[in-house]
């Protein structure tokens, strides 16, 4: 018999709404509500809301919190202050990413790291372990997470002091009378906030986000590609360091001391044999997660696409892949196997979309 | 999920309006929702031999992509215009609006009614 799929402290109210659910990462998600073209725009023009209470959030507590997670980061964390957060990855020994995360001070002592939903027992065991010898402790928290993303997101969050929040930081505060803690971070390319809080709350929460359209996982993940965010899963995984996927700038070598920090400085200074790039067409067919990325005339394999989909707002095809180095420079036209036939492709930026303000 | 009685149906979630002579066909319903936003397809030019259960295009949404299977076997005579320059009419009006081809059918298709369609979709 297969597990059940977990299901989070909003499912009945997404129910209600009419939602299609799909199984992710071992929790029943939403995927839609209204459509996902809908949902994307929105979150583009005003403001959508998601739950993404299947994230794995992991307190690490203790006195030596902060230097234990320098050491098991390929970033600095005990630099940070209390309310400020921190893009940051997991990586193995050999230098490949475990996973990436974002690492919040929530108090001289305290800390939340927010960890992707199917890896957060591989993150928490290699945490654990290396954690080891310091005085810290890590443990998995059930709280639900909500993301309201957009350029309304503000206005709807209506969280005190709002603009004294600058990106990456975050604040304990009460919205709707409920204990949260707010973050201005995100995952569409927007600006946004996400709210931390207890499950009993949830509901009241999201009624009083209410002018946010409620937007599933389809949505969100249009929104992170056209923002070139990479994916733990498609373009994050042990098999890559963080140089091949242009992450390199988060290993801190001021460090004397970190996990993987020897094999990381060995690929630091060779030139990578792979590069995540952009990818994108002016054809209507869209290179899809998995497919080849071939030499358009000799028909080898130069590459493989990571994630694709028709963007929607900029109406064509867009893509991240790993391609071989050689062909990695920004305007190089590669062919992308699209069951069987050869599309051109032009080699860009990861990022496909920046908000007008940012 | 809405199915019209006077269509037929096959397992691949395609329709037809006739079971001979000239019958137009387009997906269903429930294979539009499962695709989600539907942004692209290509569909057998007029002339082109289609063959019942086997691909004769592609489907594309926001999300994913699948094969399109002809529902019939015979020769496309006309193709949906409209479809093609907006293909969201797929999910807006799958059985009317959003009809994808017409097929001139040379042997006897074995399609289902909506019932059995319906319990094929959704066992009881």
């Amino acid at each position: 018999m297969y597990p059940a799929l977990r299901r989070t402290p909003l499912h009945a109210l997404h129910q209600s709404l009419g939602v299609r659910f799909t199984d992710f990462a071992g929790w029943s998600m939403p995927l839609r509500f209204s459509g996902e073209t809908a949902e994307h725009n929105t979150v583009r023009s005003s403001a959508g809301i998601f739950d993404l209470s299947h994230m794995g959030q992991l307190a690490v507590d203790g006195p030596e919190a902060g230097r234990a997670l320098d050491y098991a980061l390929v970033g600095s964390i005990s630099p940070l202050a209390v309310g400020a957060a921190r893009y940051t990855m997991l990586c193995h020994d050999n230098g490949g990413i475990l996973d990436d995360l974002v690492a919040y001070r929530l108090a001289p002592d305290r800390f939340l790291v927010v960890a992707n939903a199917s890896n957060t027992p591989v993150v928490l065991a290699a945490l654990r372990d290396r954690l080891d010898g310091f005085r810290a402790q890590a443990r998995w928290e059930h709280r639900v997470l909500l993301a309201v993303q957009g350029p309304h997101a503000e206005r709807i969050v209506n969280c005190p002091d709002a603009s004294a929040l600058k990106y990456y930081q975050a604040v304990a505060t009460e919205l709707a009378g409920r204990p949260v803690l707010v973050a201005r971070t995100g995952y569409t390319g927007e600006d946004g906030f996400e709210i931390f809080c207890e499950p009993a709350d949830a509901a009241v929460l999201w009624s009083a986000f209410a002018p946010a359209l409620p937007a599933g996982l389809a949505s969100r993940d249009t929104l992170r590609l056209e923002a070139g965010m990479a994916l733990h899963g498609n373009e994050l995984h042990v098999g890559v360091s963080p140089f091949e996927a242009r992450l390199g700038r988060l290993v801190d070598f001021t460090k004397p001391d970190f996990v993987g920090r020897t094999a990381l400085l060995r690929r630091a200074d060779q030139t990578p044999r792979t590069l995540l790039v952009g990818l994108t067409s002016t054809g209507r067919r869209a290179a899809r997660a998995g497919y080849a990325i071939v030499d358009p005339s000799t028909g080898a394999r130069i590459g493989t696409v990571t994630s694709g989909a028709p963007s929607p707002t900029l109406g064509r095809p867009i893509a991240l892949g790993y391609l071989a180095t050689a062909y990695a420079e920004i305007g190089t036209t590669v062919a992308v196997d699209i069951r069987g036939t050869a599309e051109p492709f032009t080699v860009t930026a990861c990022r496909f979309y920046s908000r007008r303000d940012a | 999920m809405h199915l019209p009685s006077h269509l037929h149906y096959s397992v691949d979630h395609e329709w037809a309006d006739n079971l001979s002579g000239v019958a137009r066909v387009g997906i269903t319903d429930f294979a539009a929702e499962a695709l989600g936003d539907i942004v692209f397809v290509e569909l057998p030019g007029e002339g082109t031999a289609v063959m019942a259960g086997e691909p004769c295009g592609e489907i594309e949404s926001t999300k994913s992509v699948s094969e399109l299977y002809a529902p019939v076997t015979g020769t496309v005579v006309a193709v949906n215009p409209e479809v093609v320059a907006d293909p969201g009419l797929l999910n807006a009006d799958p059985y009317t609006a959003g009809w994808l081809y017409a097929v001139e059918i040379t042997a006897g298709p074995r399609l289902l009614t909506a019932e059995a369609y319906r319990e094929l979709c959704e066992p009881s």
